[in-house]
């Protein structure tokens, strides 16, 4: 599509898509969002890039195969499950950890489960929507 | 703290994760699924043991208790079944060695097939029913990639009515979950089965619920009148996925019919056995009746799936102990003789080049060992004394007339004769009668496909000879099936730790 009003806005709203993405999946152990949502949203993000200018614009920079996010977020997602087991617990038990910034945030393995689902669902979506829009021109 | 039932879903994912990192890497994707199908089997024969020493297994995902939280259960139904996957898994994966072409490799054909093991042995091992509707997709996904890479016409042909019909099957497995959680409040299987048996003023009510459960998994085990897309999509398959396919996929169908029937739905068992005992008949018959029909050696053992589906299921509907027993034992029985089989079919067709029975013949002579394994296996599933399948049929049979199901017993008698013929036609045509071309030129078939093909024949006399061995886990399968409450005991009791 050659639109400049959609280049121009694009570039706009794919970073700030992004961001939110990162804030849905921040958020999402407590309160509605979470790997699911965010990873589309970023996903969207990318599909517009590729919808402004040409398939890959938004993704190259990244330098590696969306293909590749997909183990890379099983893996995560299979090593936040392990953490419980190898600190004694359950399978997919939840660990957290306290990081001391101001009045302290907890971080745990719910969170690293979402990034395992976050990068999963990126990849899933792009490799398949990219070859997609690729086979049209 | 149990880490055994977790083990048999956390090793396929990690293999499949492993071969889809170094997808790059084509000499990489055999070893590794090798490694990963063998680290299963251990682990599966692991958690059997432990099942059969220390009784139900339950472990409480992340922690939660149950009912609020997701349990993987293992029985003796589901360890015994857990087994059986991932030997068919390390068998398929052995037999892909030398037959699975780089374009396939190069797609993760590997990875799929461990996250399709994946698929199977959750659902073999969850105590929540939404579950086990997640593993059926999870195997759904696999199973559908499997068929239609390599990017034939015929095979994306028969991946849309494979998929087709499975999201049909899924719709109405979604649709039971929501009316039974819609009613009961709960998605756990334990605390549904208590539910579900405490309101009698809905009892019809969840029957509905039952009945949309029997349409999804009959789907999935390819009962009558719903297998019409099994013959459809199953011939186009490569032959270890045909294999993987027939051996494992049907019988989560039929796994998932044993559990919900025995656990969760006995509020109306009269009406729901009654129906199953004539489902079942009219599986066995139109099964066999269907492979009498072909003469293509993958339709023909695509048909047979169908008909021996209809044993199996009605071991439910007699729903005896012995019955039950007798179902897993079937079952475990069909899953060595037919993978077997098309592992055979996948032999003839690389040394021949066809799977029709007019284009064959002179394999007898030309590979005495190969008609060996062929014998066994196809004699087996025609229950011929002293295979596997011939012990299968004789607690079937006895089942049915301890039950007084006379009606049944001749059935399942009159189909295990029909079943030798469609047998002997294969064995007369393909190995017996001489080669129609004259002289053939053949084509090689490496000695890693002889493997999985030897040992499910000795399998197949092992469980035969040795039936007595083979019975005793079944027996308490059959029995843990029969009375629920040591499972709902084991799970909503605080769990065995």
């Amino acid at each position: 599509m050659n639109s400049s009003i959609l280049r121009t806005m694009a570039r706009l709203l794919a970073s700030l898509l992004l961001l939110a993405s990162l804030y849905l999946l921040w958020r999402g152990h407590n309160a509605p969002g979470g790997g699911f949502s965010g990873g589309i949203m970023a996903a969207a993000a990318f599909v517009l890039m590729a919808v402004a200018f040409e398939p890959m614009a938004g993704w190259r920079a990244t330098r590696i195969s969306p293909l590749v996010l997909i183990p890379l977020g099983l893996g995560v997602a299979l090593g936040s499950g392990l953490i419980g087991i190898v600190t004694g617990g359950e399978f997919l038990a939840g660990r957290w950890v306290t990081v001391d910034v101001g009045e302290g945030v907890k971080v745990g393995t719910p969170l690293l489960f979402d990034i395992g689902v976050y990068l999963v669902v990126i990849g899933v979506a792009l490799a398949v929507i990219i070859p997609l829009m690729g086979e049209e021109e | 703290m149990t880490v055994l039932p977790v083990l048999p879903v956390v090793v396929p994912l990690a293999t499949a994760i492993a071969g889809l990192l170094l997808l790059s890497r084509p000499r990489w994707q055999a070893p590794v699924a090798f490694a990963g199908a063998t680290g299963l089997l251990a682990s599966a024969v692991g958690l059997l043991a432990r099942t059969w020493r220390e009784g139900i297994q339950v472990v409480e995902v992340g922690g939660w208790p149950a009912p609020f939280g997701i349990v993987l259960v293992s029985d003796m139904l589901s360890a015994v079944m857990v087994t059986v996957a991932a030997a068919v898994g390390l068998a398929a994966t052995v037999y892909s060695f030398r037959v699975v072409d780089a374009g396939r490799i190069g797609a993760g054909y590997y990875a799929l097939i461990h996250v399709l093991l994946l698929g199977v042995c959750g659902a073999f091992l969850s105590g929540d029913i939404f579950n086990l509707y997640v593993w059926f997709e999870v195997m759904l996904m696999a199973s559908f990639v499997l068929l239609v890479i390599g990017g034939e016409r015929p095979q994306f042909e028969a991946g849309l009515k494979y998929v087709a019909l499975n999201l049909l099957g899924s719709v109405a497995f979604l649709s039971g979950v929501g009316l039974l959680y819609g009613a009961a409040g709960t998605l756990n299987m334990a605390d549904l089965a208590v539910r579900v048996g405490q309101a009698d003023g809905d009892a019809r009510y969840f029957t509905v619920a039952a009945m949309l459960f029997l349409v999804a998994f009959g789907l999935k085990a390819a009962v009558f009148p719903l297998y019409f897309w099994l013959p459809a999509s199953y011939h186009t398959a490569p032959a270890p996925v045909a294999a993987l396919f027939a051996g494992l996929l049907t019988k989560v169908g039929v796994y998932s019919l044993l559990r919900v029937f025995t656990l969760i739905f006995t509020q109306d068992a009269g009406y729901t056995q009654e129906l199953l005992l004539w489902i079942s008949a009219a599986t066995m018959v139109s099964g066999v009746l269907g492979a009498a029909a072909h003469q293509d050696m993958k339709r023909i053992l695509s048909f047979h799936i169908i008909s021996q589906i209809g044993y199996m299921t009605m071991g439910l509907a007699l729903a005896t102990p012995l019955a039950l027993g007798g179902a897993l034992f079937y079952m475990v029985h069909n899953i060595v003789a037919k993978t077997n089989l098309f592992f055979i079919a996948g032999v003839v067709r690389r040394l021949r080049g066809s799977y029709e029975l007019k284009d064959l013949g002179g394999l007898g002579r030309a590979h005495p060992w190969l008609a060996a394994a062929f014998f066994v296996s196809a004699f087996s599933l025609a229950g011929v004394p002293p295979l596997s399948g011939f012990f299968a049929k004789f607690i079937m049979v006895r089942a049915a007339i301890e039950t007084r199901e006379y009606g049944a017993a001749a059935v399942m008698l009159g189909v295990g004769l029909l079943t030798l013929f469609s047998m002997v036609k294969i064995w007369t045509e393909v190995f017996l009668k001489p080669s129609p071309g004259g002289a053939v030129s053949e084509g090689a078939v490496g000695a890693a496909a002889w493997v999985p093909v030897v040992a499910f024949a000795l399998l197949a006399i092992g469980m035969g000879v040795g039936a007595e061995w083979w019975w005793r886990p079944m027996e308490l399968a059959g029995q843990q099936l029969f009375d629920r409450t040591g499972y709902l005991e084991a799970v909503l009791g605080g769990g065995s730790r």
